[in-house]
């Protein structure tokens, strides 16, 4: 399972000559450390990464609110309609992104908004995800009802009891949202690669790929800005894969 | 999703209905909560399907004004080959990367379900390729997949294996990013399937070995049963993922060599946004949508017939 990041790691510490070599030595000699000053000359690092957050940030709190009004609405209030239009999201969850793609495309082309960020935060952020907002009602419906039928005979009202009862109560599954919110939007590679163009809007998915195409042979390099993209992730990850794992976990048990 | 959801007790509101100005308020309460999200799927969702219906009857090049052309789209791809090698492509890499992956998954899980140290870190590490770019992740693996120099074939050579030339080898491309997708994709079903096992029962496992169970059969009478809620939610949501797997395809081989990689979403793609013919691509779209949904609703109405405590009205 970790292989393959020690040999990307190995590889990226290689001379040219020395990754042309059969059988591969696995500690490089001489430690070619210029590889990653080279890469990162082709693969502008901090921008990609500004430019992955300005879009990951705004979505990550824009889905929050959005998808836990959401499922506030559908799992704690009664109005006319509630219940069918909770049938329409739960068909959309079906829906794949690869059929909304092209006609989403000319309605983005059509305002104007390709090369541009625009097309990667609104949606998502619009849109809510409707497996977030199917985690939130899930997880709202579990919480006990004594709590804001108290707060109502006081005369608070739904915005209240949504923003200080019943989310301060939704950690868990806030922090799974966010979490696989954070993922989609950092992964996400068709996205960027549909809307945007200049080399300075780039994300880190699409600006490692578009490396890719300018170096596509010299491993050594490919290794080095592959290690560059995936060593802070993966630190990031080591520190908080404990909400990582109860995220997952979470899901997967409110999924079924 | 959510069979095993138990039902809840209504809002508080319910009891108070039926005056008209309390009605009127909620409506609008409720909405109010709603509206973002409503007009997301209105936008996102809802007119697109209506799009994709106008331009499955047209030709489109993007910029001229689209021209009614009938069925013309569904008859042109009858007619292409590439259509059904790709859509062929699809089927083989989701019909073999699903199952293989559900069962490793599974197995893993097992394997880690024991109180020992070092369980929580094993966890991290399967879960770590799940936190990697699909994008690096596929670079990593084309230089290990690399046929004279790479990982693997360094591997094989130990044992007195040739190996073929994965990624430009037409048998073996798909196999080499089928490993790829599961290596990245293991660990999360692994750990839903792990939290599954942890959530059996001790009672149940020690009634059965009282009962004179053993390991195999505890396994076979008690846990997969127990766990198959958890398996039909992988399976379900892996199959919808997979048939849109696109990243590590455009990556890896760029669909080659000769197609024998490129799935159908990567054609649309290229259809689309390579050759402009949006009318086209939309349709094969709207082909793949069908097959997505035929799959998933073949899998709820069988799965009465295995999930354990399934129920079609959540």
């Amino acid at each position: 399972m970790i292989l393959p990041f020690l040999w990307m790691i190995s590889s990226s510490l290689k001379t040219r000559s020395q990754v042309w070599v059969f059988p591969p030595d696995w500690i490089p000699d001489p430690v070619q450390w210029y590889n990653y000053v080279e890469a990162l000359s082709g693969l502008p690092f901090h921008v990609y990464t500004f430019n992955t957050l300005r879009i990951t940030i705004p979505v990550l709190l824009g889905t929050l609110l959005t998808a836990s009004m959401c499922g506030y609405g559908f799992a704690r209030m009664r109005f006319p309609g509630r219940d069918t239009l909770f049938m329409v999201f739960l068909s959309v969850l079906m829906l794949p992104a690869i059929v909304t793609m092209i006609p989403v495309f000319v309605m983005f082309t059509h305002l104007g908004w390709v090369n541009t960020l625009k097309p990667l935060i609104i949606p998502p952020i619009l849109g809510g995800g409707p497996f977030n907002v199917f985690l939130f009602r899930q997880f709202f419906r579990t919480i006990p009802n004594e709590l804001s039928d108290a707060a109502r005979m006081d005369g608070c009202g739904d915005l209240y009891i949504y923003w200080r009862i019943i989310l301060p109560l939704s950690r868990p599954v806030l922090a799974t949202v966010a979490i696989f919110t954070f993922l989609a939007n950092w992964n996400d590679f068709i996205g960027p690669l549909l809307y945007l163009q200049s080399d300075s809007k780039r994300t880190i998915a699409l600006g490692l790929a578009t490396f890719l195409g300018l170096y596509s042979t010299n491993w050594e390099l490919l290794m080095a800005a592959a290690t560059t993209v995936t060593i802070p992730a993966l630190i990031l990850f080591l520190f908080c894969q404990r909400y990582f794992v109860e995220g997952v976990v979470l899901t997967g048990l409110q999924g079924v | 999703m959510a069979a095993s959801a138990p039902a809840f007790p209504q809002g508080p509101v319910a009891s108070r209905g039926g005056m008209t100005g309390r009605r009127r308020r909620n409506l609008i309460a409720g909405y109010a909560f709603l509206i973002p999200n409503l007009l997301g799927v209105l936008a996102f969702s809802l007119f697109p399907i209506a799009t994709t219906i106008y331009l499955t009857f047209h030709e489109w090049n993007l910029s001229d004004t689209p021209v009614f052309n009938g069925l013309q789209n569904f008859v042109l791809m009858a007619g292409d080959s590439l259509f059904w090698k790709t859509l062929g492509n699809t089927f083989y890499y989701t019909f073999v990367a699903v199952p293989v992956a559900v069962f490793l998954a599974f197995w893993l899980a097992l394997l880690l379900d024991r109180k020992m140290r070092g369980v929580l870190s094993f966890r991290v590490i399967y879960f770590l390729p799940h936190v990697t770019l699909t994008v690096a992740a596929s670079i990593i693996w084309a230089w290990i997949f690399q046929a004279e120099f790479g990982l693997i074939n360094w591997a094989l050579s130990k044992i007195n294996v040739d190996g073929p030339y994965w990624l430009t080898d037409s048998r073996w491309a798909m196999i080499s990013i089928i490993i790829m997708s599961n290596w990245k994709g293991i660990g999360y079903a692994m750990l839903i399937f792990l939290a599954g096992l942890q959530g059996i029962p001790a009672e149940l496992l020690d009634a059965a070995t009282v009962d004179g169970a053993n390991g195999w059969r505890r396994l076979r009478h008690v846990k997969v049963p127990l766990l198959t809620p958890t398996i039909f939610f992988i399976l379900t949501t892996s199959f919808i993922g997979a048939f849109q797997a696109f990243d590590q395809f455009m990556i890896m081989t760029n669909g080659g060599p000769a197609f024998a990689t490129t799935p159908l979403v990567l054609y649309i793609y290229r259809n689309g946004f390579a050759y402009f013919k949006m009318g086209y691509a939309t349709s094969m779209a709207a082909i793949l949508f069908l097959c997505i949904l035929a799959i998933t609703l073949f899998q709820w109405s069988v799965a009465r017939r295995w999930v354990y405590g399934f129920d079609m009205d959540n």
